[in-house]
């Protein structure tokens, strides 16, 4: 009996140490925080790598784009959510792209978590999307993301030195892209 | 009697473990959050089939959630038809498989096709589900009564009652084209479906 009692107990330590270990894995990137270390594949369009500030081929990370503050929309193309969203995210980067201050300092993409690149393309085409949308096919950045809901935005600030800074992190619609606009800019200290 | 306790307790233990570890929820959206059941990772494919690319597809009528009856036939030699079962409302994957179908409207325009969904759910119950999709452009048929008889008729009904994930794609003639049971824990991805339309042409 006592042995049975042993044997349980290690056996429920070992278990939940495990569970431990791998919900501690997967945690969405914190405000303050760093990006996973995440790789996109270098768009093919002159107009996409214009609009990232970079060049060449195969892939880059986001802290590389060119730019203060990178906003990254994690979407999929099924989601009815992302679809409603697309028009108030079209908004934001026009409001961006309109105002002399912010336009090549604040630069938007999106993540399709799941979608191969032709399910990319058809919310691309569907929503008139301008900025850079990219494929998750095999939903690995969607995993090392912490598996969040969709849609998922994420604001980075990059610093001088290369380095960057997690500013917003948050599940759900941005609501309102003047009113978003206004906090990234808050938050980055972008005047 | 020890063995038979810890063999016990580690056959539960296992099973925790596998439910803990094994979701595969491709159902991102956050519109559904709360709302989807999570069965967990489910056998893949759990009915025999029953028709082959080449055969006649079956007649049937149902009822959609319009109100209207939708039969088979009335698109013979009119529309190429595509017959998306799902195996149920509030299930994960199929949660998102028909908003995502919602925005590809110009794909089946384009090859002249129209869409069917199909669930063995009740008519209020297909109402309650797709609402927050928006105004799907296809009808929603529900096969319910009696209980999956036209998932039954195309080999997808599976030993609980729900349908495969499957897709049919049926020609002008009435002929069946293409058929793709589904791994149900999987979402078919639109291309597939896209690479079959255009080989109706």
């Amino acid at each position: 009996m006592k042995k049975t009692i042993i044997s349980i107990t290690v056996i429920i330590f070992l278990f939940s140490g495990f569970v431990a270990v791998a919900l501690a894995a997967n945690e969405p990137p914190k405000e303050g925080g760093m990006l996973p270390d995440i790789k996109l594949q270098m768009p093919k369009s002159p107009e996409g790598k214009n609009y990232l500030g970079l060049k060449g081929d195969g892939s880059f990370t986001i802290p590389q784009i060119k730019a203060n503050v990178v906003i990254i929309e994690i979407y999929s193309m099924y989601c009815p959510y992302c679809q409603k969203e697309a028009p108030i995210v079209n908004e934001l980067f026009n409001l961006i792209e309109k105002n002399p201050d912010l336009k090549g300092k604040i630069k938007i993409i999106g993540i399709g978590a799941g979608n191969t690149p032709f399910e990319v393309d058809t919310f691309r085409k569907t929503y008139d999307i301008p900025f850079p949308l990219f494929q998750d096919e095999d939903f690995s950045i969607h995993k090392a993301c912490g598996e969040v809901r969709t849609p998922y935005f994420i604001a980075i600030k990059i610093n001088k030195k290369g380095t960057h800074q997690v500013i917003y992190s948050e599940l759900g619609t941005i609501k309102n892209a003047e009113d978003f606009l206004k906090m990234i800019r808050k938050r980055s200290g972008l005047k | 009697m020890n063995k038979k306790r810890i063999t016990r307790l580690i056959l539960i233990i296992w099973i925790i473990s596998i439910i803990t570890f094994i979701t595969t929820d491709q159902c991102l959206s956050e519109m559904f959050k709360d709302y989807i059941y999570q069965p967990g990772t489910l056998k893949p494919i759990d009915s025999v089939p029953k028709l082959k690319v080449g055969d006649q597809a079956p007649d049937f009528t149902l009822p959609a959630i319009s109100g209207e009856k939708v039969s088979m036939n009335q698109y013979l030699g009119k529309k190429n038809v595509v017959i998306s079962f799902v195996p149920a409302a509030w299930t994960p994957v199929c949660s998102d498989q028909w908003p995502g179908y919602n925005i590809a409207k110009n794909y089946f325009d384009k090859y002249d096709a129209i869409l069917i969904g199909i669930t063995v759910d009740n008519i209020p119950t297909l109402y309650a589900w797709t609402t927050p999709m928006g105004k799907l452009w296809f009808p929603v048929l529900s096969d319910f009564w009696p209980h999956g008889a036209v998932a039954d008729k195309y080999g997808v009904l599976r030993s609980n009652g729900v349908s495969e994930r499957a897709l049919f794609v049926i020609d002008k003639k009435g002929i069946i084209r293409y058929i793709d049971i589904h791994d149900i824990n999987k979402r078919p991805h639109l291309e597939n479906l896209v690479k079959e339309l255009e080989k109706l042409k």
